[in-house]
């Protein structure tokens, strides 16, 4: 049977997602461009009866998350940039507890309040643990309105298998175009992983279970690091996950994510049209990030386009191993790059 | 042959690292007793604060949860929302409550959230080393406040009497405060916890009961002494009783509790 398409905001079709998903639990603080997604969440979890709470702060809703994935509910919240600063103190603490839960940054330009335009901003605090101590967690960029809808409704998995945040970063234009989408049905709530660590219906279980961050002994506190670590290698086997087009014969090779990848692919016809060896290689996991496949492309030459002064460009010299000439071309403060700005740009590199 | 008295069952039999003195054992092991006759061990899930009750978790046999310092009564909303049926307990210092949390603080009473919070109010940060609380009376001294706490020349704020303040919101419908420096305020308190308890479990509103508490080792008096100072120095500014019973008719309890 084919799936009815609905067209809708980006914003709405991740809440939509999410309630498919078996979200349990929703906590957000209003701030634009994602609004539009806490407003579908007061509506739609509301008449499924779930829980839904309008907090005082993102600080508050962060760990009433926290809280709920405690209890081994399926919990999410949602926000933008500055918004998402506050939160990283509740994702540092979900990181440190092996807390599951789904993040949204539908994000905008900063520093500061910034503007309250599409921005990239947010990729290094997204992708390196933006809060405090030793952890990362997944990171999962949509480039189109089905792709935040996909994305979203596998985030819950992902979270809840590996036991950690699992983002979803998003821009202002992803949450506020409008695009066709279809959704997979309601996830069968039998499909779960089993969360013998949550807190609650203990039923004469004879250990407690505590949720904690807390070590106060180093030795101990260094080993549990290191197994928190030994995951995170196994995670980078498996998570990676990237688009690529006309890689192989590429002369040059953009790379983007999200809404700059979608200008990117468009300026790459373009550039395809002029006979231009021009490909595109578009991360869709930031963490853990898609570098062996990057490192296989090792010597290529490359263009990095952000919609920052230069993030994600740090990776992709990384691990291209310094063995590649890796430009950049970025636009900020909310301004979004367009096709014949990347493909003047592209002639540029390539002298044509 | 009637148990008249024994360790309770929600309270493992382990030494605590509180010091000689300190109020939060006696705060552990009321809760305890009453969580044991109302029979919700099983059910029973604290938030456990940032602070020197950060070891309650522990000492408890039960489920906990532990959350950044004052964002406790956030964690707690979320816990009691997802499981109703569960009685759950935010334990919070003055520092949690009343400084870094008091805006979790007041929008969980204010959503008349389904959990009790139990405050232990000592009126100095104990964790962290003697520093001047939310709670600190004027004139009190503490490692911030070396000539006493002064709320005019060096603008450190007045005490904030958290229960009077929260006693305006329409989600508060118990609030009462008591001690551990005398088994007569022991006893008492024991009853405000029971009936704090009940009403959760009633699903009245938000139910808070706070504590005053000694700390010698951060007030630099002996523990005998310290009981003195709740009663000579905290009582007369926070006083006790309940400040707020908004609760639906039911058998008094607390009245039960003392016989």
């Amino acid at each position: 049977m084919a799936l009815e398409k609905r067209l809708m905001k980006g914003n709405e079709a991740i809440g939509e997602a999410a309630i498919r998903a078996g979200c349990d639990a929703y906590f957000g603080y209003p701030i634009t461009p994602q609004s539009e997604l806490i407003a579908y969440m007061a509506k739609h979890m509301l008449d499924a009866k779930r829980v839904f709470i309008q907090a005082e702060s993102e600080v508050s809703a962060i760990n009433m998350v926290y809280g709920a994935g405690a209890t081994g509910a399926r919990a999410m919240t949602s926000s933008s940039s500055p918004g998402v600063s506050l939160k990283q103190e509740g994702i540092s603490y979900a990181c440190g507890a092996d807390v599951p839960m789904v993040v949204v940054n539908v994000a905008r330009s900063g520093p500061g309040l910034g503007g309250i335009s599409p921005a990239q901003g947010d990729y290094f605090q997204s992708t390196r643990g933006g809060g405090h101590g030793d952890y990362y967690h997944i990171v999962l960029a949509p480039k189109s309105v089905q792709e935040a809808a996909d994305l979203t409704y596998e985030a819950f998995d992902l979270a809840d298998e590996w036991r950690m945040p699992a983002m979803i970063l998003a821009d202002g234009m992803i949450g506020q175009m409008m695009e066709g989408v279809s959704f997979p049905e309601p996830k069968d709530p039998a499909t779960r992983v089993a969360k013998p660590w949550a807190v609650g219906n203990r039923n004469g279980r004879k250990d407690v279970n505590h949720v904690d961050s807390t070590h106060l002994v180093p030795e101990e506190f260094e080993q549990a690091l290191h197994a928190r670590y030994a995951r995170y290698e196994e995670m980078k086997k498996v998570l990676p996950r990237f688009e690529e087009h006309f890689v192989e014969d590429a002369d040059l090779i953009l790379t983007a994510y999200g809404t700059s990848a979608r200008v990117c692919l468009g300026a790459m016809q373009m550039a395809r049209k002029l006979g231009l060896k021009v490909g595109l290689f578009r991360p869709i996991t930031l963490w853990p990030y898609p570098e062996k496949r990057l490192g296989e492309l090792e010597g290529k030459r490359f263009l990095a386009v952000e919609m920052s002064m230069g993030q994600m460009v740090e990776d992709v010299r990384l691990y291209t191993h310094g063995k590649s000439e890796v430009s950049f071309y970025g636009r900020c403060g909310g301004m979004i790059p367009t096709e014949e700005d990347v493909l003047a740009e592209i002639r540029k590199i390539l002298k044509k | 042959m009637e148990l008249i008295y024994g360790h309770p069952k929600s309270l493992k039999p382990i030494q605590t690292k509180y010091c000689p003195g300190c109020g939060h054992g006696v705060i552990h092991r009321l809760i305890t007793e009453v969580i044991d006759e109302m029979g919700m061990q099983q059910k029973s899930i604290i938030l456990n604060p940032v602070g020197c009750s950060i070891w309650a978790s522990i000492y408890f046999d039960f489920d906990s949860v532990q959350v950044p310092h004052g964002r406790t009564p956030a964690g707690a909303t979320a816990v009691k929302r997802m499981l109703p049926d569960h009685l759950v307990i935010c334990y919070q210092g003055d520092g949690d409550l009343a400084a870094i949390g008091t805006a979790e603080a007041v929008h969980a009473a204010n959503r008349g959230e389904k959990f009790t919070t139990i405050f232990v109010n000592n009126a100095i940060y104990g964790m962290t080393g003697g520093q001047m609380a939310p709670t600190t009376l004027v004139g009190q001294k503490a490692t911030t406040a070396p000539y006493g706490r002064d709320p005019d020349e060096a603008g450190m704020g007045y005490p904030i009497r958290v229960l009077e303040m929260l006693a305006t919101l329409a989600g508060t419908k118990y609030l009462a405060r008591g001690a551990v420096n005398n088994a007569a305020n022991v006893r008492k308190t024991k009853g405000y916890i029971k009936k704090a308890f009940e009403a959760q479990m009633r699903g009245e509103g938000s139910s808070i009961v706070e504590i005053l508490s000694q700390c010698p080792t951060n007030w630099a008096i002996s523990p005998v002494e310290s009981v003195g100072w709740v009663e000579s120095a905290m009582i007369p500014f926070y006083a006790l009783g309940v400040v707020k019973d908004e609760l639906a008719p039911v058998a008094d309890t607390v009245k039960e509790a003392s016989k």
